[in-house]
């Protein structure tokens, strides 16, 4: 087989292999259309990529470092472990790498009004964070059981000038929420941008995304050349939907000495059919857009997920992963809420940084990974997120009122 | 020549328009559905699009998803849809049904296995919301191998290029979304209608049908001047909905809509 070109994914019609493409209705393919154009246009366009470039250094705070955790690495045994710290970014988590660039897409397009989904929040405050900048009006559709184990955030996204929409129908999570900003959508095309967040949707979204975020593996490959005279040996990040691993592993994918591990959530354990890991568990099917790895039951309905991170808790998972996986340049594996969360509580106390539960997922892989290894060689991590926003969640799962 | 061929030319030859409802399958009990499938037709419907439930239904307004939800609370799957269609058919063999939905249950199907399953039900096509033509390529193969048609969606958001292409794909009718927007919205523009109507006619000989936002008679005779055929669903539904304590009066219900739309239709 020739060498996949890593570069050229996805083709023109967003497939990347059988997965990705367009599967809408017939309303949205134009404004699909007009939006492929506009990207890629402006991708090409050098005052745009000036523009994006001095927000990312002014505005989310970027590069963001690159951390040698050597008291988690000696305690652990094994490898050496290096954090790519996108939770010191404003507002806390990769998230607004991507939505600072769309937002100036939008603006460039001439769209005065900003949608979004958002699971935990943090893709919600990422875009009320910068259509509050801009100016633009923004409606954040969320499901309403996290509206209500979210609270923090909704509030966040409130003091942000954002309208936040809760959705009660379907499973009432993630999905739904994104099935509410498509229907907000295909009614008020003419003047909104819907920001997706994640590497999923119809194309161009998991390309467009992806290459909003792929400033992460950019900045760490040179990096780890500067910090360690060598590549790393592993890159470690959490999936769910799948764009901080995307946004890590891009610009490593040509280096075949990397090996390349995505985490996904396996909540209560893929055993109990319980968890949120479509590529270890899953099959492929068609939502939201795109052809992808799903959790689904015979008859093709979508299922709930389960995982104690709700960052993670989506049925699907961006089709360039779905390819990855076939095509074997990387590998899928799954962490529990149990081993996440003993993750947490081991980066917190060794290195003084507390991590998202999402990030949680790939820190505790990364600690199984490196005791296997050499302690010569390197693996790193993307620390997707910070663990504010966990708060919660953690103290009522260990039984602590706040 | 298929059922929606021959449905569509008796209906030029009698100078009238066709009336298309929509009902989900199993809502609000899959035991009702084919009951209501016949009543839909002593009613006066020509063609039948029956509604496949899924979880996701990305396109459509609040009336057509709680309809999915109820009828998932059933576990209506394709299969079971499909088994609906061949008991309709044991009495009634020359009333077109088209089912209607998202792709994900036929692809988990699979492509040929649907085919082959929904001809042997007596379904005359099928109309799957999330595939546009760009990648219709293997399923419109599958259903013309077994004679069915596969029907598509055109917009108001679809240009010249684009009607083109549909046109291409087509087969049986093309269903003319309304407008911009799920199932079941305002702010039909009759004005807008005909012209666009107009336009797709230049690209195309194939029946159109206009669906999406016709809630009553009245709109259903003005869009039977323009079109070839005229879909409701969510003005159904929402009666399916009014009576759900009371299912006995259901068909009574819905059957007196279409009734008061084939009146219309046929005076307009």
């Amino acid at each position: 087989m020739d060498k996949p070109d890593y570069r050229h994914m996805p083709d023109d019609h967003g497939h990347f292999g059988p997965y990705g493409g367009l599967f809408v209705a017939e309303t949205l393919m134009e404004p699909l259309e007009e939006l492929r154009e506009a990207y890629e246009r402006y991708m090409k366009d050098e005052a745009f990529l000036a523009e994006l470039d001095a927000d990312l250094q002014h505005y989310v705070g970027r590069p963001s470092p690159i951390y040698h955790a050597e008291r988690l690495s000696r305690e652990n045994g094994g490898a050496q472990i290096y954090l790519k710290r996108e939770d010191l970014n404003h507002t806390g988590a990769h998230k607004v790498n991507n939505t600072v660039g769309q937002a100036l897409l939008a603006r460039r397009m001439g769209k005065t009004r900003i949608i979004a989904e958002t699971g935990a929040g943090q893709h919600g405050v990422a875009t009320a964070t910068v259509a509050a900048r801009l100016g633009l009006e923004c409606v954040v559709y969320m499901g309403e059981v996290d509206v209500a184990r979210q609270e923090a955030n909704v509030y966040r996204m409130r003091l942000l000038g954002a309208e936040v929409r809760s959705v009660s129908s379907g499973s009432k999570t993630l999905k739904d929420a994104l099935n509410e900003a498509m229907r907000d959508w295909v009614a008020t095309v003419d003047d909104t941008f819907y920001i997706i967040g994640t590497v999923a949707g119809p194309h161009p979204y998991p390309a467009m995304v992806r290459d909003f975020q792929a400033v992460i593996g950019r900045e760490a490959r040179q990096q780890m050349r500067e910090l360690t005279g060598d590549l790393p040996d592993a890159l470690v990040a959490c999936v769910g939907g799948g764009s901080n691993a995307i946004g890590l592993f891009h610009a490593f994918l040509e280096d075949e000495g990397v090996a390349i591990y995505g985490v996904e959530a396996a909540g209560e354990g893929l055993e109990t059919g319980r968890h949120a890991a479509p590529l270890c568990a899953g099959r492929p099917g068609v939502l939201h857009g795109n052809r992808t790895y799903l959790m689904e039951d015979e008859d093709g309905q979508i299922i709930e997920t389960h995982s104690i991170s709700a960052g993670l808790d989506y049925p699907g998972v961006g089709p360039e992963h779905a390819w990855l996986k076939d095509i074997g340049r990387a590998q899928y594996v799954a962490i529990d809420d149990e081993e996440a969360l003993a993750a947490f509580h081991t980066l917190t106390r060794t290195e003084g940084i507390i991590p998202a539960l999402e990030s949680s997922h790939a820190v505790a892989y990364a600690l199984k990974l490196a005791r296997e290894m050499d302690p010569r060689q390197k693996v790193l991590v993307n620390l997707s997120g910070r663990g504010d926003k966990d708060m919660h969640t953690v103290a009522a799962r260990e039984g602590i009122k706040l | 020549m298929s059922r929606i061929e021959r449905t569509f030319a008796r209906l030029r030859a009698e100078g009238r328009t066709a009336l298309v409802p929509f009902i989900t399958a199993g809502d609000p009990h899959p035991r009702q559905t084919v009951p209501l499938m016949h009543a839909l037709v002593e009613a006066g419907a020509d063609l039948l699009e029956l509604g496949v439930p899924f979880s996701d239904p990305m396109a459509d307004g609040p009336v057509i998803q709680r309809a999915s939800e109820r009828a998932l609370a059933h576990h209506v799957s394709l299969h079971d849809v499909l088994a609906m269609v061949r008991r309709f058919r044991e009495e009634n063999d020359h009333t077109p049904v088209v089912v209607m939905g998202y792709l994900n249950p036929i692809e988990v199907m699979g492509y040929e296995d649907f085919a082959t399953a929904a001809e042997e039900a007596g379904v005359d096509g099928a109309l799957t919301v999330d595939m546009p033509p760009e990648e219709s390529h293997d399923l419109v193969q599958a259903l013309r191998s077994h004679t069915l048609d596969l029907i598509f969606l055109a917009a108001p958001t679809s240009d010249r290029h684009r009607l083109e292409m549909i046109a291409r794909a087509a087969s049986g009718f093309i269903y003319y979304v309304s407008l911009k927007g799920v199932t079941g919205a305002a702010n039909l523009v009759v004005d807008e209608v005909s012209r666009k109507l107009a336009e797709i006619r230049q690209v195309t000989d194939l029946p159109l049908g206009v669906g999406f936002g016709i809630k009553n008679a009245e709109m259903a005779a003005t869009m039977s001047r323009i079109a070839d055929a005229v879909v409701v669903g969510s003005a159904l539904v929402s009666l399916i909905e009014e009576n759900l304590n009371e299912p006995d009066k259901i068909r009574d219900k819905v059957g007196g809509l279409v009734r008061a739309m084939r009146v219309a239709m046929d005076q307009a």
